[in-house]
């Protein structure tokens, strides 16, 4: 919400907005927390960030769709698969056994990224 | 062919991969229109300004159009309107000399499968003057039901996930489907049973017989590293080397590009909605954003003349501003 506002008053007050869209994107990605908790992974110009998360068991991975172009979030081995998700939606996943999930957009295919649960 | 004029291009094919340079070139006329000629296996490009020193060459006796890359729903700030680029696309088809025959449509249809996204292009599509319309489905079109949909709006009578050909004037149409099942890390993929059907479609036509072959992701590789491209690609042009004349078409990669390759000629339309930047010459491969006075020079459609007996089809790249 933070970027919503900061980016409406650019708009208002400068009246143009593409500078300062970048500006108030805060990246809060962290290395992988002790306790199981939400984990963020955005989608921005055609890639998942990050593209590899380790995170513990019971941990919830929430995937945020920031391009102009739909995507979606579906597991290699078909354990978890989005909807398309357009611009701005979201898709969640919790992760309840340890392993290795590597997982891609299926209309984007060179778009690849990598869950360890631990 | 001697004398090289300087808006005039002359591929030569070293069989590496994408004429980089040739390329760039075509690239750099996106917008204001290129006409390409073959003969005997070589592309000449011209700019649209020396339509009229080719004369009759430009006309044939099988006139068709292809557009692309609708993208019905799509509302971001590269281009709000989609409705109305796609109108002008509309008129600028009924404004041609040479009214087509038919269009092609390679994909993209819609922008997020959604039916009022098809239901708003086939609206729009029914007062364009060519009234048949031949479908091959984009990535967008079969999101989230592997094109059942599609299937059933636009695959009547087709083979498998909606791969088709027909025949007219002599000139014998392939189009196929290379965005189902994608592997991870990936790119287009026509698949075993796709392919099978194919080299059985073509095994019994003469060699002299024209082949236009359309699908969406380019059966060319113009930049893997974006997935502009097709795994098994390879398989399927190999059944047409027999063939004198083979035109490939494509969308997808909302730009026009051209290249030669023996007796094949490989052209991607530009889209009627928005532009995507040149191949490497962004983060990604997302919607451009252009100044709304230049929008219209980078969208357009595409018109393909056939002359019989000249052994060429003239692919026409024109905008729509």
């Amino acid at each position: 919400m933070k970027r919503n506002v900061s980016t409406a008053v650019l708009l208002a007050v400068l009246g143009l907005g593409i500078a300062g869209l970048g500006a108030g994107t805060g990246n809060f990605t962290a290395s992988a927390q002790q306790k199981p908790g939400t984990m963020e992974v955005k989608i921005d110009n055609f890639s998942f960030g990050p593209a590899e998360l380790t995170v513990p068991v019971g941990t919830t991975v929430t995937w945020t769709n920031r391009d102009d172009i739909p995507h979606t979030v579906v597991s290699t081995d078909k354990v978890f698969k989005s909807k398309v998700l357009d611009t701005d939606e979201k898709f969640s996943y919790t992760f309840t056994q340890p392993g290795t999930f590597p997982y891609f957009c299926s209309i984007h295919p060179k778009m690849t990224g990598k869950v360890v649960v631990q | 062919m001697s004398e090289k004029k300087k808006d005039e291009l002359l591929h030569d094919h070293n069989n590496d991969g994408v004429d980089r340079r040739g390329f760039l070139k075509c690239m750099a006329w996106a917008g204001t229109g290129a006409l390409c000629v073959i003969h005997g296996g070589v592309l000449k490009s011209y700019s649209l300004s020396r339509m009229l020193e080719l004369g009759p060459k430009a006309a044939g006796e099988l006139s068709f159009v292809q557009i692309s890359d609708s993208h019905m729903g799509f509302n971001r700030p590269a281009n709000p309107d989609v409705v109305g680029t796609l109108k002008a696309a509309v008129d600028k088809i009924n404004g041609l000399a040479t009214p087509p025959e038919f269009m092609l449509h390679t994909g993209d249809i819609s922008h997020l499968s959604k039916p009022e996204e098809f239901d708003t292009v086939d609206q729009i599509l029914k007062s364009a003057s060519a009234k048949d319309v031949f479908f091959v489905p984009g990535e967008h079109d079969v999101l989230n039901d592997d094109g059942k949909q599609y299937l059933e709006r636009y695959g009547k009578g087709a083979k498998g996930a909606g791969w088709y050909s027909f025949d007219k004037k002599g000139v014998h149409f392939i189009g196929l489907v290379n965005v189902l099942n994608l592997k991870a890390g990936g790119l287009g993929t026509l698949g075993q049973e796709q392919l099978e059907w194919m080299k059985a479609d073509v095994k019994h036509l003469k060699h002299s017989t024209p082949i236009v072959v359309f699908a969406h992701i380019p059966l060319w590789s113009v930049y893997p590293e974006w997935g502009w491209g097709t795994e098994d690609s390879a398989q399927a042009l190999a059944y047409l080397k027999k063939f004198g004349s083979v035109t490939v078409l494509n969308g997808h990669i909302h730009q026009t590009m051209q290249k030669v390759e023996g007796n094949m000629t490989f052209h991607t339309a530009a889209s009627t909605a928005f532009p995507q930047p040149q191949p490497g010459k962004a983060d990604s491969p997302g919607p451009m954003k252009v100044p709304a006075e230049q929008l219209r020079s980078l969208l357009g459609i595409t018109d393909v003349n056939y002359v019989r007996g000249q052994h060429a089809l003239a692919v026409v790249d024109s905008s729509l501003a």
